[in-house]
């Protein structure tokens, strides 16, 4: 168990990267704390499998290192960096038995055999699969082998990380919160640092403490599930995480408010900054159909189950909101409240509001 | 209430047709003839299963199977390891890998009697290159049309040369479809080259190996053409393989009905052993 610190790290597939574009990886510079739960978050293609294989070691990368513990493990190959991963689809090794599957990463490292009876043991218990032991691997469902292939992560009790590569790809989604909140409680079991990748908002918010969002190959932010959701500080995380996501609407800053579509409307604290595209932020949770605000019409209703989905129109610009209370039919004439302390301002896509204290 | 499309049935006749025309009747005139004697002028006498005990009695029946058992198990011995061999040494990705592939594709597109022509020309002793680098170079003596021994290296020489690419082949093929994960795996597991092969690559080649194994084995036993060509059975008759065999007595001496017996019995043996390798090889695969 280590904390892990990405410093300064760039990455390229190409031999001689010239220009920004050119690198998968733009400057990361992250630390992960010792048994933190952590999630990178992003579209396919971000970068975040290109950083995951630099930090189990499958990939040098071009510029920048890595450090455990300040131990710079920049050159070191993956077997020497004591690392676990869980990949998207199971690896397992389908001739060996559940036992041996779960033994052979002890086996490789020379433990001796009562050490290594004694760990399968406990983390075949941990993951209900005691009973599984002496099957052949190859004879187990999709997501009793991805058990399997995360127990040999987890089976050696001295990794630095454990990493997971959008894991729950192939499991039914029936199985899929079981396994997820089995994995919630396997880190506070064996409080190992664990690092999980998806695209999934939902795997993500469950399973970490702290969500890294990328785009492009940049951390756009870091922060808690909570965070991540009242305070975007990039319209691509706004937009990204929640569903519906933030609402983007085009406007001219003005001070401490901002004017949309010919309304003003006050924001969470001054804008700071000139120039570039200015947008106003908000969360469809934060906009209340009402009396006073800014007029609209409903042109849509959807009812979603725990609550309504409404699209509406203000002047030219379709928005979202989302209402708890049967909201009015579409077609009518509404007002439209925006919560200031949730409504900001992002110019070039970055948050420009102060927040208020 | 159940409808049933028996209309289905007219889809498969054409190939019951086939099979009954190139299997099926051939046979059937085979196991006629093997339970009958015959003198002539289209006259038969039933001769019961005599054939079949005179060829299995014969010592040079048992001889020519305990050859061709010789021949098919030290050339499935020599072109099984050898073919993984060379599949996990050729190049996953980039150009080498379609020029290795047809280089490994070419002794198979040569006919096979011409194999057989050219391992003919090529080691014959003063004429051929391999027969004048060995006895005239070298100083080795090596005469294929007299020694015994340099004839049966000689044919296992050309079938490991005409035949290895097939394994080769579809070893690779196994080998690629492999993913990179499960090669990061086992890096991260520690494993070593030879975990890799063993719990990785054998594995995966599983299939494959298999249908290699089958493939190979039937067609060894059952060869004839190349052997002929470049032995013609000699020197006396120590690479007189079954099949060889066979056609000496069939078309050589006309003796139709141990000839047809002899067929019958080579053919279950084929078809014995098929069956024991494949039952052996996919007895633990998951059901």
């Amino acid at each position: 168990m280590a904390e892990i610190k990405l410093s300064h790290l760039k990455h390229s597939y190409i031999p001689n990267p010239k220009s920004p574009e050119d690198y998968a990886l733009k400057e990361i510079d992250v630390t992960w704390r010792d048994g933190g739960a952590y999630a990178l978050l992003g579209p396919s293609g971000c970068g975040k499998s290109t950083l995951l294989n630099i930090i189990s070691g499958l990939l040098e990368p071009s510029e920048g290192k890595i450090l455990f513990d300040d131990t710079d493990v920049t050159a070191l190959p993956p077997d020497r960096r004591n690392i676990a991963q869980v990949f998207q689809f199971p690896v397992i090794y389908d001739t060996m038995t559940v036992h041996d599957n779960l033994a052979f990463p002890l086996k490789n490292r020379g433990v001796d055999a009562a050490k290594i009876e004694a760990r399968v043991s406990e983390i075949a218990e941990m993951l209900d699969v005691t009973e599984m032991l002496g099957t052949r691997a190859a004879n187990l469902s999709p997501d009793n082998k991805q058990k399997i292939s995360m127990g040999r992560g987890l089976v050696r009790d001295d990794v630095n990380v454990v990493m997971f590569d959008e894991p729950l790809t192939v499991i039914d989604p029936h199985l899929k919160w079981k396994l997820r909140s089995k994995l919630k409680e396997l880190h506070q079991r064996v409080k190992a640092t664990m690092i999980y990748v998806t695209h999934d908002q939902t795997e993500a918010l469950t399973f970490a403490d702290e969500v890294v969002v990328m785009q492009d190959g940049v951390v756009v932010q870091i922060g808690t599930p909570v965070e991540l959701f009242e305070r975007p500080q990039h319209t691509f995380v706004g937009h990204f995480i929640g569903s519906p996501g933030m609402n983007i609407l085009p406007c001219e800053a003005q001070g401490d408010r901002a004017v949309f579509e010919g309304h003003s409307v006050s924001l969470e604290g001054a804008v700071g900054g000139s120039g570039g595209e200015t947008a106003l932020g908000i969360r469809p949770e934060y906009i209340q159909i009402g009396s006073e605000g800014v007029p609209a019409t409903l042109t849509k209703i959807a009812d979603v189950g725990r609550h309504f989905v409404i699209d509406a129109v203000v002047g030219e610009t379709h928005l979202k909101a989302v209402s708890e209370s049967p909201p009015p039919d579409a077609g009518s004439a509404v007002h439209l409240a925006f919560n200031p302390r949730q409504t900001r301002v992002y110019r070039d896509g970055w948050l420009a509001t102060e927040a208020r204290t | 209430m159940r409808t049933e499309n028996q209309r289905a049935w007219f889809f498969v006749l054409p190939v019951l047709f086939l099979v009954a025309f190139n299997a099926l009747v051939p046979m059937m005139t085979v196991v006629n003839y093997s339970v009958q004697e015959t003198f002539g002028n289209n006259q038969f006498f039933w001769e019961g299963l005599g054939w079949f005990e005179q060829i299995l009695r014969s010592e040079r029946f048992q001889a020519a199977l305990g050859r061709q058992f010789l021949f098919t198990g030290i050339i499935l011995a020599i072109e099984i390891p050898l073919g993984i061999i060379i599949a996990l040494s050729m190049p996953r990705k980039g150009f080498w890998v379609p020029v290795c592939l047809v280089l490994m594709a070419l002794p198979m597109l040569i006919p096979w009697n011409v194999v057989g022509a050219m391992w003919n020309i090529f080691a014959l002793p003063k004429i051929g290159m391999l027969g004048y680098f060995m006895n005239d170079v070298l100083g080795v003596h090596y005469d294929m049309t007299q020694d015994p021994l340099a004839a049966w290296i000689t044919i296992i020489v050309m079938d490991v040369w005409h035949w290895t690419s097939l394994v080769v082949l579809l070893c690779y093929a196994g080998l690629v479809s492999i993913p990179d994960a499960y090669y990061q795996a086992a890096k991260i597991d520690g494993a070593s080259p030879w975990s890799v092969f063993r719990y990785i690559q054998l594995p995966k080649m599983k299939t494959v190996l298999t249908i290699a194994i089958l493939l190979r084995f039937m067609d060894s036993f059952n060869i004839y053409t190349e052997p002929f060509v470049l032995t013609g059975g000699g020197p006396g008759n120590s690479t007189t393989l079954l099949s060889i065999d066979l056609v000496k007595i069939a078309l050589g001496q006309f003796d139709l009905g141990p000839a047809a017996a002899m067929s019958l019995i080579y053919f279950a043996i084929t078809l014995l052993v098929s069956w024991v390798f494949y039952v052996v090889m996919t007895k633990d695969d998951p059901k």
